[in-house]
C-alpha cells in the first residue's frame, strides 16, 4: 500500500482509452465498475472533446458478482459492437474487473465478432497510464500488422535513390501535452524539407492507416512514453529505423533534422530552422536579465529532459533541478540531471517535489499542473510543461512545443511569468515604495500571486539556535526575494560553521562574500 | 398553492411507475462524496483503501481543488498486497501512521472502502475498530463503503453518514431535538439555524457537523428532518436509534422550503400564525428571485440523467415554480419512502427511468431534444456540440441550493446557459 494524495498519471487503463480515443474506428469495451466511467471526463472536460471517448463500460455491481459478471460482459461486448459498429475492439479490465478474473480477452474472441477484436492486460496494480498507453498502442498495431508481416511492399533498388522518402510520426494521442499541435508544426517542418509524413498514429489514424505504417521509411517516435514500445517492433519486425530525438526546442529540432537527414541518406538545409526566433530573442540584450535564472523542471521524462536542455542551452538559465514522474525513463533523466550537475528527482509524490521546489527555491518552476499548484502556493512562477495538464493548457490557439514554432512558444510561454529585467532592478533599488516592492506582482499580471514574501517574512526566525539581530534581518529584507531564501541559509550556515550565536549585519556580509562565485 | 395543502398529500403509486434500466451507467462512484464530505467535516481524514483509479477518480472529480494538502488520499493496494505478500492490516497501520504523522490535528480517519478492496473482502470495519482502540482518546476511526459496486454518487454520503450513526451519544434527556441530517454548506445552515430559532424550535443540531468530536446525540425524543434526498440508508440507521422521521418535502425553491419548515413547525405544535409570521418574508423573497428567471425557463422542456438523487425534488421544482417540462428524468435509485413527499408533487406525463442504460437513453436525448440536458460532466460537452443545452449535474452538489434564500441561485444555474446560448453569436447550438 502506498498513500497517495494526488497522482501525476491515472491507471493503465485510462492509457488505453486515450488510444481509443485518439483513433477513428477503434470501440474499447472496458470490464469495470460503475464510477470508472469518471475517465469520460478527463476528455469532454479537460481536452474539450465533443464527443464521448469510444468507450463502453459493463459498470457491473455488487449484485452481478459471483454470478454474471462474465455474462454481463459478454452482453455489453455485443451490444457496444452493434451499437457503435468499429473496425476493431480493443478489450480490457479495469483494477476491479482485474480481481475478478473473468478473462474478457478470452471471453471476447469466442464471441464471434465480425471484426478483429485486441485483448489488452493492463496490470493495474503495478503499472500506471503511458505505460497502458504504451501497452494498447503497440498490441493493436501488431494486431493489425502480424498478418502482413515480410508481405509489405518495400520500395525496390532502383528507385531507392529518387524516391521521396517518408516517415510515420508515431506517439501523439489524446490527453498527450499539445499533441495535436506538435504534429501539425512537424508535419510542416517535415514537409518544408521534402520529407513525406506517411502515417500519423494513433491521432486521427483508423485501422487502414495502421495498416500503411510499413510504408514508411522511418518512425519519428515523438513521444516515447507512448510509442518507443511500438517503434521497437517495428524496427524490429519491419526493418524501420527509429529516428529517437525529440524535436522540441531549437537545439533539439536542428539534432532531429541531422537524425532523420542520416537515416533516410538526404540532405537538409539548415535553412529549415532559420525562421526560428528562440536563437535571437534569447540573444537580444533584453534578454540579459534571464542568465542564470534559477530554474526547476518536472515532468514525464521526454518533456522534463527537452525543456531541461531548452532552459539551460537556450535561455541561458540555471537548472537547479530537474525530475520525472516517468519511472520508465528514470535512467535517462538520471544522465541528464548528472551531466547538469543536479540530482535527479524520480519520485510520482507530489509532497516530495514540494518539498524539493521549496528547498531549492527556484524562480521559475516548469512542470505540470502539480507543479503549477505547488509553485502558485510558494509564489513562484511557474510555465506548464508536461502532462498532467488541465483545461488551460489546452488553448485554442496554435500552441506547439516542438518544432521551430515550439521553440518560439516556449520562449513567451517561460518569459512570461518572470519579472522582467528593468522591473527588477527597480523593485531592487525602490524597495520601501509604498506601491512598487517586492510584494506586488509583475506588472503583467494580475494582483494576488506574490505571496512567497508572505511565507518568507513570517518565517525570518533563524534555524538551530542562530539569532538574527534587528539590523542584519532589516537588511536581509533589503536583498531581492527570489536570492532571500537562499541568503539567509547560507548566512545561517556561515554562522554556525563559525559557532556564532548571533548574526549581525558584517556577519551577513562576510557570510555573502564567503559563498559569492 | 400553500404549504397546507401539500403537507397532507399521499403518494399516488400510479403516477410513478419508473423504466427500470439495468445497461452501461455514467455515474460517479460514492467516492466522490469525499469531496463534499471533507471540506464539511474539518477535523477528519478520509482515507480510501483502493487503486490508483480512487485516487485518479476523487482529483478528477474534484478538477483543480488542488488549495492545500487535502484532507484525503487513496492507500493504494499494489501487487505485494493482493498477493499476500504484504499483509493489508499491517500495511494500512503504516499508512494511518503516515497520515497521522503529517497531521497530527486529526480527530478523526474515514476508512473508506472501495470496489478492488471490497472484492478481494478487506474487512475495513474490523480494521477501524483495531485502529480505534489503538488510537483511543485521540482519534476515532469509522468506515464505510464509498465503492462503486455498492454505491453511486451521493450514496457514499449516505453510507458515511449511516456508519457515523452507531457512534452518535445517546439522548436521554427530555427535550425534543431537532436533527437536520445531510450536507449543506455553512451559509445554509446558518440561515436554517436562523429561522428554526425564529420558529422557537431549539435544540437544533446538524449532521454532520463540521467537528467530527461534537456529534449530536440521538435518542426517542429526536425528530429528524432530511436535508437532502439521498440518505436513505442513514434515515433507517437514525430511526433504529430511536429518531422518527417528519415527512416532508425537499428545502429547494420557495416551496419545497416552506413546506420542509412547515413540517418541523406543524410537528412542534407551533401556530399557523407564527409560522406564518416567520416564513413569509424569506418565501416572499424567494418568490421575487425566482420571479426574474420564470420568464426565461417557462415553458423549456429539461431531461434529466440519472446522477445524484436529486433528480426528482429538482423536476418538482423546476416544473411547480419555474414552469419547465420534464421530458424524461432518471435517477439512480428510487427510494419510496425518502420520496413519499415528492412523488403528488410530480407533474403527469413524464417518463421516469430508474438506473441507466447510456447509449439508448443518449438516443432518446436526441430524439427528444429538450431544451436542457441535465447531466454528468462526461456527457455535457459531448451532447453540447451535438446542439443540446446542458447543465452539469454535479454542480448542484458543490453549489448552496437549499432553503429559502437559494431557491433564485438554483433556479439562475438552469436559466443560465439557456441566457448563454441567446447571448453567444458564435458556433451554433440549433
Amino acid at each position: 500500500m502506498e498513500l497517495t494524495l494526488w497522482t501525476y498519471e491515472g491507471p493503465p487503463h485510462v492509457g488505453a482509452i486515450r488510444i481509443a480515443a485518439s483513433m477513428r474506428g477503434v470501440h474499447l469495451v472496458l470490464h469495470a465498475p460503475q464510477g470508472d466511467t469518471y475517465a469520460d471526463l478527463l476528455f469532454t472536460m479537460i481536452e474539450r472533446d465533443g464527443k464521448r471517448p469510444p468507450v463502453t463500460y459493463t459498470t457491473f455491481q455488487a449484485r452481478d458478482l459471483g454470478a454474471s459478471t462474465a455474462e454481463k460482459f459478454l452482453n455489453t461486448l455485443q451490444a457496444a459492437y452493434d451499437h457503435h459498429k468499429p473496425s476493431l475492439i480493443l478489450v480490457a479490465d479495469s483494477c476491479t474487473a482485474e480481481l475478478l478474473q473473468d478473462q474478457p480477452g478470452t471471453l471476447a474472441e469466442t464471441a464471434g465478432l465480425p471484426v478483429p477484436v485486441v485483448p489488452l492486460e493492463m496490470a493495474a496494480y503495478s503499472r500506471k497510464e503511458n505505460w497502458g498507453a504504451s501497452e494498447t498502442f503497440y498490441h493493436l498495431v501488431r494486431a493489425v500488422l502480424s498478418s502482413q508481416r515480410n508481405s509489405v511492399d518495400k520500395a525496390t533498388d532502383q528507385d531507392v535513390s529518387s524516391r521521396r522518402r517518408s516517415v510515420n510520426l508515431l506517439g501523439p494521442s489524446k490527453l498527450g501535452f499539445r499533441c495535436r499541435d506538435d504534429v501539425q508544426e512537424i508535419s510542416r517542418l517535415l514537409q518544408s524539407v521534402g520529407i513525406g509524413v506517411n502515417v500519423i498514429a494513433p491521432l486521427d489514424a483508423d485501422i487502414n492507416d495502421i495498416s500503411r505504417i510499413p510504408e514508411a521509411d522511418a518512425n519519428v517516435c515523438l513521444y516515447p512514453e507512448v510509442a518507443l514500445t511500438t517503434c521497437t517492433w517495428l524496427e524490429r519486425n519491419f526493418g524501420q529505423p527509429i529516428i529517437r530525438t525529440v524535436p522540441l526546442g531549437f537545439g533539439a529540432t536542428q539534432d532531429f533534422l541531422a537524425e532523420l537527414a542520416g537515416v533516410l541518406q538526404v540532405d537538409i538545409s539548415a535553412e529549415a530552422v532559420a525562421d526560428c526566433r528562440l536563437p535571437w530573442y534569447s540573444r537580444s540584450v533584453d534578454s540579459t536579465y534571464l542568465t542564470g535564472k534559477r530554474v526547476f523542471v518536472f515532468g514525464d521524462g521526454t518533456h522534463a529532459m527537452a525543456c531541461a536542455r531548452v532552459a539551460q542551452q537556450e535561455m541561458g538559465f540555471e537548472v537547479v533541478g530537474l525530475g520525472t514522474y516517468s519511472r520508465e525513463m528514470a535512467r535517462e533523466v538520471r544522465g541528464m540531471a548528472k551531466e547538469l550537475g543536479v540530482e535527479a528527482l524520480i519520485t510520482d509524490d507530489h509532497m516530495v517535489v514540494e518539498q524539493a521546489v521549496s528547498e531549492l527555491r527556484p524562480e521559475l518552476v516548469l512542470g505540470t499542473q502539480m507543479e503549477r499548484h505547488i509553485a502558485k502556493r510558494l509564489g513562484i512562477g511557474c510555465a506548464v510543461i508536461s502532462t498532467p495538464a488541465h483545461v488551460q493548457d489546452y488553448p485554442a490557439r496554435f500552441s506547439p512545443q516542438m518544432g521551430v514554432e515550439g521553440a518560439n512558444v516556449l520562449f513567451d510561454t517561460w518569459v512570461h511569468p518572470l519579472i522582467m529585467g528593468l522591473e527588477e532592478h527597480l523593485l531592487h533599488m525602490f524597495r520601501d515604495d509604498f506601491e512598487f516592492n517586492d510584494h506586488a506582482a509583475p506588472s503583467h499580471l494580475s494582483h494576488g500571486e506574490g505571496t512567497l514574501m508572505a511565507v518568507e517574512d513570517s518565517n525570518v526566525v533563524a534555524l538551530a539556535g542562530v539569532h538574527w539581530e534587528d539590523g542584519a534581518e532589516k537588511e536581509l529584507k533589503k536583498i531581492p526575494f527570489f536570492v532571500r531564501g537562499k541568503a539567509k541559509r547560507n548566512t545561517e550556515r556561515y554562522a554556525e560553521e563559525r559557532g556564532l550565536t548571533a548574526i549581525d549585519i558584517e556577519t551577513l556580509y562576510e557570510a555573502k562574500a564567503h559563498y559569492s562565485r | 398553492m400553500t404549504a397546507e395543502v401539500i403537507a397532507v398529500s399521499e403518494v399516488t403509486p400510479e403516477r410513478f411507475q419508473p423504466l427500470q434500466e439495468r445497461g452501461q451507467r455514467a455515474v460517479f462512484c460514492g467516492l466522490t462524496s469525499i469531496i463534499w464530505l471533507h471540506r464539511k467535516i474539518q477535523d477528519a481524514f478520509f482515507l480510501v483503501v483502493g487503486s490508483r483509479t480512487c485516487a485518479h477518480l476523487i482529483q478528477s472529480a474534484a478538477g483543480v481543488m488542488i488549495f492545500a494538502e487535502p484532507r484525503f488520499g487513496t492507500a493504494v493496494l499494489g501487487d505485494r498486497d493482493l498477493a499476500g505478500m504484504a499483509d493489508c492490516h499491517d500495511e494500512l497501520d503504516r499508512v494511518v501512521a503516515q497520515v497521522l504523522a503529517r497531521r497530527p490535528e486529526l480527530k478523526s480517519i474515514f476508512l473508506v472502502g472501495s470496489c478492488p478492496s471490497e472484492v478481494i473482502k478487506l474487512d475495513l470495519d474490523n480494521a477501524a475498530g483495531r485502529l480505534g482502540r489503538e488510537y483511543e482518546g485521540q482519534v476515532r476511526f469509522v468506515s464505510f463503503s464509498g465503492s462503486g459496486i455498492e454505491t453511486t454518487f451521493t450514496q457514499g454520503e449516505d453510507n458515511c453518514l449511516a456508519s457515523l450513526a452507531a457512534d452518535l451519544p445517546a439522548h436521554t434527556a427530555s427535550e425534543e431535538r431537532l436533527l437536520i441530517v445531510g450536507t449543506v454548506p455553512d451559509i445554509v445552515e446558518d440561515q436554517f439555524r436562523r429561522l428554526f430559532s425564529q420558529l422557537g424550535i431549539e435544540h437544533v443540531d446538524f449532521f454532520p457537523g463540521s467537528q467530527s468530536t461534537d456529534l449530536p446525540a440521538i435518542g426517542n425524543n429526536t425528530r429528524l428532518l432530511l436535508a437532502q434526498p439521498f440518505l436513505g440508508e442513514t434515515l433507517r440507521a437514525l430511526e433504529s436509534r430511536g429518531a422518527t422521521l417528519l415527512p416532508a418535502p425537499f428545502p429547494l425553491g420557495a416551496e419545497g422550503s416552506e413546506a420542509w419548515f412547515r413540517a418541523a413547525a406543524n410537528a412542534y405544535g407551533i401556530d399557523q400564525e407564527k409560522q406564518r409570521t416567520v416564513l413569509q418574508p424569506p418565501r416572499q423573497r424567494a418568490e421575487a428571485a425566482l420571479s426574474k428567471y420564470r420568464s426565461e425557463l417557462a415553458d423549456k422542456t429539461f431531461t434529466m440523467l440519472p446522477d445524484s438523487q436529486l433528480e426528482i425534488p429538482l423536476a418538482r421544482f423546476l416544473s411547480r415554480e419555474c414552469g419547465m417540462t420534464p421530458k424524461e428524468v432518471g435517477t439512480p435509485y428510487f427510494d419510496a419512502r425518502v420520496m413519499a413527499e415528492e412523488v403528488p408533487l410530480l407533474p403527469e406525463g413524464v417518463d421516469w427511468v430508474e438506473g441507466q442504460d447510456l447509449d439508448p437513453a443518449l438516443d432518446r436525448v436526441r430524439a427528444a431534444r429538450p431544451d436542457l440536458t441535465v447531466c454528468g460532466l462526461g456527457i455535457a460537452n459531448p451532447l453540447e456540440a451535438e446542439g443540446l443545452r446542458t447543465k452539469w449535474s454535479i454542480e448542484l452538489l458543490f453549489t448552496p441550493i437549499q432553503g429559502f434564500e437559494q431557491a433564485g441561485d438554483l433556479a439562475e444555474l438552469f436559466a443560465r446557459p439557456l441566457r448563454r446560448e441567446r447571448a453567444l453569436e458564435v458556433g451554433s447550438w440549433s
